[in-house]
């Protein structure tokens, strides 16, 4: 029995390894176009998970530093000629030092009002580079930024960037992954939960928001650096307030305050968008009908984290005994899976 | 001053605008002590709390832990220099386990930082390991060890009050400051309580409460300063407590309770 179970669970894993590397010989390359999208999209909703989930604060702005990330990667490529891989660093760095500065005013801020400033910060940041001709290319943009050479193999195109994009993406999810089950993710989370008590403990609530908003700014930057490249232009067009609201909406559809709830929600959402092209611009109804709903039923998404404010005390209320049983008899994931399916 | 002094206020004042919600109160909180302060509703004990762990700042006197100023200090800070607290309302992580709970309270003994976590470098793995053995050794100690893996929001009250002070105790703290541990409890939970504190006070922490319950305060603390409208009245032993006069007025009014004395 216990030999099944390790056989499926290594074919899972490894499966799904094989899979995901050779993705680009089996399917279409307009599906691999998706695929990068969503791939990308990972590593941003993850971004704004890794903020607005783990220690709750509301950031709406996500796509300020998606835009400062991007310009960065396109400047130092065509301005400095500098590598893609020695300007990936800085460019999430640049976007970290942005957090940084975002994150400094708005200590005292919380919910509707730290949303405001955040969305002013994404629409200066777009108006900057929309206005500073002589370093963004102004209403131009940037053009010919040149998908970088791994071991003189081109990567130029949707199915060979594709790896890029999944390499970033494992690396983001590892990463994160650890942050969080460590002592800085349980800060985090503590400041979410109750700050007063994270306070009285000795968690310095200032330095942890700082750092969150940094952390998910540096991964923001990342995914922008990533996009520059790989559409080979940017202008202040990709990086508007509604594609911040794209990013927001995937991770309240998918869930907060989980890895796997970002995800899911780029999943659904792309699928979304992508299955109801045929009802033209009406079917960003169909998103928006999905993110009222979600409010509504299941304020922390998808599969987001049920034991947590993030679900608005409705566990608690609705089903405390059923949740503590399969509490008791299965672990982690699986709960979360049943859980998630019972309401 | 000697080294006996752990907690001292000297003439501290809080004032919420027109009102003086905590007036020039005087207070020697000695190692080994296990510290009561009463006094009627509203008399400011709750601020006084919240003065010395650096929620409110004061508006004028000082508090000093151990002699180094720690007046006005932001209360992380002050927890790092030894002062945990439990709260009036329980603020527990409801959603976290009990062990969770208690892996935060040691976060401030460890310092994994964003890279340690990333590689899982030596910092970080001797920090995970001091957490859940810190956790498992608390909770060993206060008898929850049945609990580490429940949430805590779904534990009886009772209960719940002494996670929060395991909590409390991770932070390997100086002195204890326990906002009504026993509000909302019944007789047998005060009682398993009072011991449960007891036996914290004989492992060598420094205890200061704030209670209602007179039973529990006279039998367990023993020294007690006495509160009312911002001002410290008394201050004594319990007998001497009982036996005041001005204690009594503060909590029976004056006239004929005066006569027949502090039955509790």
């Amino acid at each position: 029995m216990m030999e099944i179970n390790m056989i499926k669970k290594y074919l899972l894993k490894y499966g799904t390894a094989m899979l995901l590397f050779l993705l680009p010989l089996i399917v279409s390359k307009s599906i691999m176009t998706v695929v990068c999208s969503i791939a990308g999209y990972f590593i941003i909703a993850g971004a704004l998970n890794s903020i607005n989930g783990y220690s709750g604060q509301m950031c709406f702005g996500i796509a300020g530093f998606y835009c400062v990330g991007a310009y960065t990667m396109a400047i130092l490529m065509n301005t400095f000629h500098i590598s893609f891989w020695i300007a990936l660093l800085p460019s999430g760095i640049m976007a970290a030092f942005a957090g940084m500065l975002v994150a400094l005013p708005t200590l005292k801020l919380r919910g509707m009002f730290m949303a405001m400033l955040t969305i002013g910060f994404s629409e200066v940041m777009r108006m900057i580079c929309l206005n500073w001709t002589s370093v963004t290319g102004g209403t131009m943009g940037i053009k010919g930024i040149k998908a970088p050479l791994f071991f003189g193999i081109k990567t130029s195109g949707a199915s060979r960037y594709y790896y890029i994009y999944l390499v970033t993406a494992l690396l983001f999810i590892f990463c994160t992954n650890r942050v969080i089950h460590s002592r800085i993710g349980r800060a985090w989370m503590a400041i979410r939960e109750d700050d007063m008590a994270a306070r009285s403990l000795g968690v310095s609530i200032n330095l942890y928001k700082i750092l969150n908003f940094m952390y998910g700014a540096f991964w923001a930057g990342i995914a922008g650096a990533l996009l520059a490249p790989y559409k080979t232009y940017i202008d202040s067009s990709y990086f508007t307030l509604d594609e911040g609201f794209n990013i927001l909406s995937m991770v309240i559809i998918g869930g907060q305050g989980t890895l796997a709830g970002p995800m899911v929600g780029v999943v659904i959402y792309q699928l979304l968008v992508e299955g109801l092209r045929f009802t033209g611009v009406w079917r960003y109804i169909g998103c928006a009908v999905l993110i009222i709903a979600m409010m509504w039923l299941r304020p922390q998404g998808m599969v987001g984290d049920s034991d947590s404010v993030l679900a608005g005390n409705k566990t608690v209320r609705t089903g405390s005994n059923l949740l503590s049983n399969l509490h008791w008899k299965t672990p982690g994931p699986i709960r979360k899976l049943i859980i998630s399916v019972l309401y | 001053m000697d080294t006996k002094i752990l907690l001292e206020a000297r003439s501290a004042t809080k004032k919420f605008g027109g009102l003086t919600a905590v007036n020039a109160v005087d207070m020697q909180i000695n190692k080994g002590d296990i510290f009561g302060i009463i006094g009627p509703n509203g008399a400011g004990k709750t601020t006084f709390f919240n003065m010395c762990t650096g929620f409110y700042t004061l508006d004028k006197g000082n508090i000093f832990l151990e002699g180094q100023d720690i007046t006005n200090q932001p209360s992380d800070v002050i927890a790092h220099k030894g002062i945990a607290r439990t709260f009036q309302n329980i603020k527990l992580f409801k959603y976290m386990t009990v062990l969770d709970n208690i892996s935060i309270g040691s976060h401030i003994n460890t310092k994994t930082s964003i890279i340690d976590a990333v590689f899982h470098t030596d910092t970080y793995k001797k920090d995970e390991e001091y957490i859940k053995e810190t956790g498992m050794e608390i909770l060993h100690q206060v008898g929850l060890e049945k609990y580490s893996d429940s949430l805590a929001g779904n534990l009886p009250y009772g209960v719940q009050r002494k996670v929060e002070i395991a909590r409390a105790l991770a932070v390997k703290p100086k002195i204890l400051l326990l906002d009504e541990p026993a509000a909302g409890m019944n007789p047998i939970e005060t009682d398993s309580l009072m011991s449960f504190i007891k036996m914290l006070n004989s492992m060598g922490y420094t205890i200061a409460l704030i209670e209602h319950d007179m039973k529990f305060v006279m039998n367990s603390c023993n020294r007690i300063i006495v509160l009312n409208f911002g001002e410290k009245i008394f201050e004594g032993t319990p007998e001497e407590v009982k036996n005041s006069v001005l204690v009594q007025e503060a909590y029976f009014g004056k006239g004929i309770a005066v006569s027949r004395g502090l039955s509790a």
